[in-house]
């Protein structure tokens, strides 16, 4: 066996941890997205009395392999008249900055890809590019539903993402803090310790725009497949479709792992804290988004905006207001 | 009025719970669908196949139909097409045991019955649209739906049938 310290010798720990935690998360990202579209089609099935996939494999369970070769192999076509180099920028536009998002968050006290003091912020700041991963793909497609898709998929980042970023400032006001390690350490280990306790409206608001930020039902307006066909992904085919779903998937694992870390006290649990507690908080709220996915109709645009400017803006810097009076007075 | 909008906002939350209640009941209920291949619906008392004739209790050749073409005029697509012949069946000559009359004549000769037969039930199931006026309209119920879910054809020839002409394959079994 090679001594790793040698072979290791002229590089940088920090660069070696980097590496091994973007490979780590490539492996977590592709296998929680089989997984989640394995659940995310069993739920359904079970919510609409039917069984869901269950031909390939035991339960099904080897369908979202199938369906992934599937993708794989499919020719990757352009439509004519498409811009190609954005058509295709878009994709790796929408899945590449998805591990930005992962490196900071702290699954458990030392399982983390970069110890970094502003990693709310690193996330918060990366997130905004995946709407311009998907209005690139809607002005590149020269389609009339892509171009529409993405004009939605602006308007509904843009609105939403302030009262998110308001509801997670609540948070930060309170720790003090933009490290999420630092505010996981500051909570404890039982339920009455978590910031939801404190936090209830900031995390009832974070969670809407979480859903609304990843284009989930009821807010999928940017594919609503009734009225836009697929919207801003009509016209990709194969793995060019597939990136764009992984990278749904993983938006949503991110903005879970978020409010884990934020309100429920991330890896912090009863009888013994670690990753398991983690993972266990962010699986509970990716099935209660996919739950809302199955129960709620798609929201009209209006309402979606009338929403967002006149309930949850509001409501947020109400908060935000109120934590900030409570901070400065008692702290 | 504020307080109107805000309890306006607190019902619609209430609201999307009680949707999370039906979906997540449903979701723990058991299903109702049939995995096909493997297991087939056995109820198929409310499938509409094609309309098929039904025949006497007492003769499996000859079906209730009395020819009075209901079916042929409610139908809105003009898929029935009744082909009939009338035929005269001779009456019963008089019992010759009877007494002869008082005035000693003969009775004049009764007339021959006419009686009209279905020959052909022309059935465009192309054209059908599956209403069910025929079915409803019939005054002697010779009409049904029948309950072949896997009729299929690869040409339009295929779905135009005489039901007569399978009334009596049928019959022949």
């Amino acid at each position: 066996m090679p001594d790793f310290n040698v072979l290791l010798a002229g590089i940088p720990a920090e660069l070696t941890r980097l590496v091994l935690a973007l490979i780590g998360l490539m492996a977590f990202i592709g296998l929680n997205g089989l997984a989640l579209v394995w659940v995310e089609r069993k739920v359904a099935g079970h919510v609409q009395r039917r069984p869901g996939p269950f031909e390939v494999g035991p339960f099904g369970l080897i369908q979202p392999i199938v369906d992934a070769v599937k993708l794989v192999g499919k020719q990757l076509a352009t439509p004519a008249g498409a811009d190609k180099f954005l058509f295709w920028l878009a994709p790796l536009l929408a899945f590449l900055p998805i591990f930005l998002l992962f490196i900071p968050i702290p699954f458990s006290e030392n399982l983390v890809g970069l110890n970094t003091n502003l990693g709310l912020l690193l996330i918060l700041a990366f997130a905004g590019l995946n709407v311009l991963a998907l209005c690139l793909a809607g002005w590149g497609q020269n389609n009339k539903w892509g171009l529409l898709g993405a004009g939605r998929a602006v308007a509904q980042s843009v609105a939403y993402e302030i009262p998110l970023l308001l509801a997670v400032l609540a948070v930060s006001f309170q720790t003090g803090s933009l490290d999420l390690a630092a505010i996981t350490a500051k909570q404890g280990p039982w339920p009455w310790q978590w910031n939801i306790l404190v936090q209830p409206l900031a995390f009832f608001l974070y969670f809407i725009c979480a859903v609304a930020e990843t284009n989930r039902a009821p807010f999928d307006l940017p594919e609503a497949e009734s009225e836009l066909t697929a919207g801003f992904h009509t016209e990709y085919s194969g793995m060019g479709f597939g990136l764009f779903f992984l990278a749904e998937y993983a938006n949503m694992i991110v903005v879970c792992s978020v409010a884990t870390v934020l309100f429920l006290g991330g890896w912090q649990g009863p009888i013994e804290p670690g990753w398991w507690w983690f993972l266990i908080k962010m699986y509970a709220l990716l099935l209660v988004i996919i739950w809302f996915r199955w129960t709620y109709p798609r929201v009209r645009f209006d309402q979606l905006l009338n929403l967002n400017w006149k309930w949850l803006l509001p409501l947020s810097m109400v908060n935000l207001l109120a934590t900030a009076f409570v901070v400065k007075l008692f702290a | 009025m504020i307080s109107q909008t805000f309890k306006e906002a607190v019902t619609a939350v209430w609201s999307m719970v009680v949707g999370l209640k039906v979906t997540g009941k449903n979701f723990m209920l058991p299903q109702i669908t049939v995995h096909y291949p493997r297991q087939v619906v056995t109820n198929l008392d409310t499938f509409r196949g094609h309309i098929d004739l039904v025949v006497k209790d007492d003769d499996p050749f000859k079906p209730k139909c009395i020819l009075c073409g209901q079916c042929e005029n409610n139908c809105p697509s003009g898929c029935i097409t009744i082909e009939s012949v009338t035929r005269e069946i001779p009456a019963a000559p008089a019992p010759e045991t009877a007494p002869p009359g008082p005035e000693g004549e003969a009775k004049p000769a009764p007339k021959p019955k006419k009686v009209k037969e279905l020959t052909r039930f022309l059935l465009d199931y192309n054209l059908c649209s599956l209403c069910g006026l025929c079915v409803q309209n019939c005054p002697v119920d010779s009409l049904r739906f029948s309950r072949d879910v896997y009729l299929a054809g690869y040409s339009r020839g295929e779905f135009e049938f005489d039901l007569m002409e399978t009334l009596q394959k049928r019959g022949k079994k």
